[in-house]
């Protein structure tokens, strides 16, 4: 913890003016060197935003017509930030219940020896290139999965999100959600793991000694200690699968259109794999639409993490564990 | 077998949890064999002595992309460093609760979040503006990198710098030592193995990196060990066109794709181990 160094004026200190710190030319030098970094990075920041809405702008004053699908920017951005939505969407929809149960497994069930490494093995997850979940997801993952596509077309097909027809190649809105779940899962399990180790081993004492199960330990001492850290670890998980590239543009099958339909050949792109899949070859406007778009995606993942770190800070003021 | 209800629940939750925990070591196993078995089969001499330059259908490797890789990487730990510990160190032994620390807090937060292909239009979109349209570079790539690296420098080393005691620091100071003095001879020195592991990490989470390359430096078929000039192949971008768009025959380069996800797999476990290792070895003995 870093508390002022500097020398303090004390009851028994001589007068100020002998304690007043002697600042050399090298320490005016250094410290004028790391405020200038931390300057520096909030300059970078603001330039971030300032050339993406300068390369933005001519987008959205182009006519409509010069954009593809002869919309303008909104109608063509549209389904892509639902696209973007809906697959991060289904990613946490998945990850979150099993990351904080491989959390709780870590923290609670694991034989205290294993634990660290387990813990290891689940980050090394998160180690893995985007690019490799990409190959995987498109080379084995969906290929495996549409027998249980097929499976969701023909039992829950009542349902709107399961209506098919089911895609033969796996290249579904599910099994990209599925990949970015995979993905996801390390930040949701480190925070929630982080948040549980901290849970007052009093309170935990405390319900055993009352004769409470294992399992009614946890869900009267643990989760509740631990629910603001696994909402602001979902978030930030929200935020990763929003801007996830790679897999999706390689396993999705993109056809543009808006709709609810989970395991189809028809899904919405992604405003961070359409950009992928479109920069290459893109030239004149159809750049400025493409980095208007990533603005566009900036801004939400933006909005999710100031919430999410907004969330754990509030949390850790309160915190008990310290 | 006779139990309570209670006791019944807990042992369906621990089943519950330990199969949650082992389905998600699935996909890691899953994704290893996917990638050994592929990869493998172009695991070759010719594979990494030689460029893609002049090759339709067999052949062919990725000289050029490893070196690119390595280039850019460079570039971007280059910039990232220094700019990471020395703001590191002003939030810590500086700026205390300054309104500048705690806004500096605030975005290095935000830096964290920024999808990896927000920042390769970021680069784009500098480069557009300095050097006119389709400006494809190296060093674009290193300054997209950067802007995901930098934050995690930031972090890392600020944990380390908080955990080094404030008696080393007051002892240095009653010496007499300068406090910029103490700052480079006892705090860092103390938190120096988390630092480099910190590092360390950090670039092995961006040398995976595809999307912001793919953008700001896009790919080329020869060497160009110039990051100032022209495109350069990287790894991860080499690996998704050989992927997405092979040419006739597949299998070649369908080969080359995995072989190259392998090359960079390998790097990346490396990094994350080297960076336990020098966690592990230098760090400071307490008891």
């Amino acid at each position: 913890m870093s508390t002022d160094t500097s020398p303090r004026p004390q009851a028994a200190a001589p007068p100020a003016t002998t304690t007043k710190p002697v600042v050399q030319p090298g320490d005016r030098v250094f410290s004028g060197l790391a405020k200038g970094s931390g300057i520096l990075i909030l300059v970078v920041l603001a330039g971030v935003a300032a050339f993406l809405i300068a390369q933005s702008l001519p987008a959205i004053a182009a006519p409509a017509d010069e954009i593809q699908g002869g919309g303008g920017f909104v109608v063509y951005v549209w389904p892509l930030v639902f696209g973007t939505l809906l697959a991060a969407v289904i990613a946490l929809v998945i990850a979150t219940p099993l990351s904080v149960a491989v959390a709780l497994f870590i923290t609670h069930y694991a034989p205290r020896r294993l634990a660290a490494a387990l813990g290891y093995v689940i980050d090394l997850l998160a180690a893995v290139p985007s690019i490799v979940y990409g190959l995987w997801g498109a080379y084995t993952f969906s290929i495996a999965s549409v027998p249980f596509l097929l499976w969701l077309e023909e039992n829950l097909g009542w349902i709107p999100l399961f209506a098919g027809p089911a895609s033969n190649a796996g290249r579904a809105m599910l099994v990209v959600g599925a990949v970015l779940a995979i993905m996801i899962l390390p930040i949701i399990t480190a925070v929630a793991r982080e948040v549980f180790l901290q849970t007052p081993k009093l309170h935990e004492e405390a319900a055993l000694a009352l004769g409470a199960t294992r399992w009614e330990m946890i869900r009267m001492a643990v989760l509740p200690f631990g629910r603001s850290g696994i909402i602001s670890g979902a978030m930030l998980g929200l935020g990763r699968a929003l801007g996830e590239t790679m897999a999706v543009a390689l396993i999705l099958s993109i056809s543009g259109g808006v709709t609810f339909n989970l395991i189809s050949n028809g899904n919405p792109g992604t405003i961070a794999a359409n950009i992928a899949l479109q920069f290459p070859e893109a030239s004149g406007v159809a750049v400025n639409v493409l980095i208007a778009s990533g603005l566009v995606l900036f801004l939400i993942t933006l909005a999710i993490n100031s919430l999410a770190r907004y969330i754990i800070n509030r949390r850790r003021e309160f915190s008990g564990a310290n | 077998m006779v139990e309570g209800r209670r006791k019944a629940t807990d042992r369906l939750v621990t089943t519950v949890v330990t199969s949650a925990f082992l389905l998600a070591l699935l996909p890691l196993v899953s994704v290893l064999w996917t990638v050994i078995s592929n990869g493998l089969t172009r695991f070759d001499a010719e594979f990494f002595t030689s460029s893609m330059r002049g090759v339709v259908g067999e052949g062919g490797g990725v000289y050029h992309a490893i070196l690119g890789t390595l280039i850019i990487t460079a570039l971007a730990a280059l910039i990232s460093i220094p700019i990471g510990l020395l703001t590191a160190v002003y939030l810590v032994e500086y700026g205390k609760n300054s309104r500048l620390a705690r806004s500096i807090t605030f975005f290095v937060d935000v830096m964290t979040g920024i999808p990896s292909i927000v920042a390769g239009l970021f680069a784009v979109a500098l480069f557009t503006l300095l050097l006119g349209p389709g400006a494809r570079l190296g060093f674009a790539g290193s300054v997209a990198l950067s802007v995901l690296m930098i934050p995690i420098v930031v972090r890392a080393t600020e944990e380390m710098l908080k955990i080094v005691p404030n008696e080393l620091r007051e002892a240095a100071f009653a010496l007499g030592v300068p406090k910029w003095r103490t700052i480079l001879k006892v705090v860092i020195p103390t938190s120096v193995a988390g630092i480099a592991s910190g590092v360390t990490l950090a670039i092995a989470r961006v040398i995976g990196e595809t999307a912001p390359l793919l953008v700001a430096v896009g790919v080329t078929t020869g060497v160009n060990l110039n990051p100032f000039d022209g495109r350069m192949a990287t790894l991860p971008v080499f690996s998704y066109f050989s992927y997405a768009t092979p040419g006739v025959p597949r299998e070649p380069y369908l080969d080359r794709a995995w072989a190259a996800a392998l090359v960079l797999i390998i790097i990346v476990m490396v990094l994350n181990l080297l960076a336990r290792l020098i966690a592990r070895a230098f760090a400071p003995k307490t008891r």
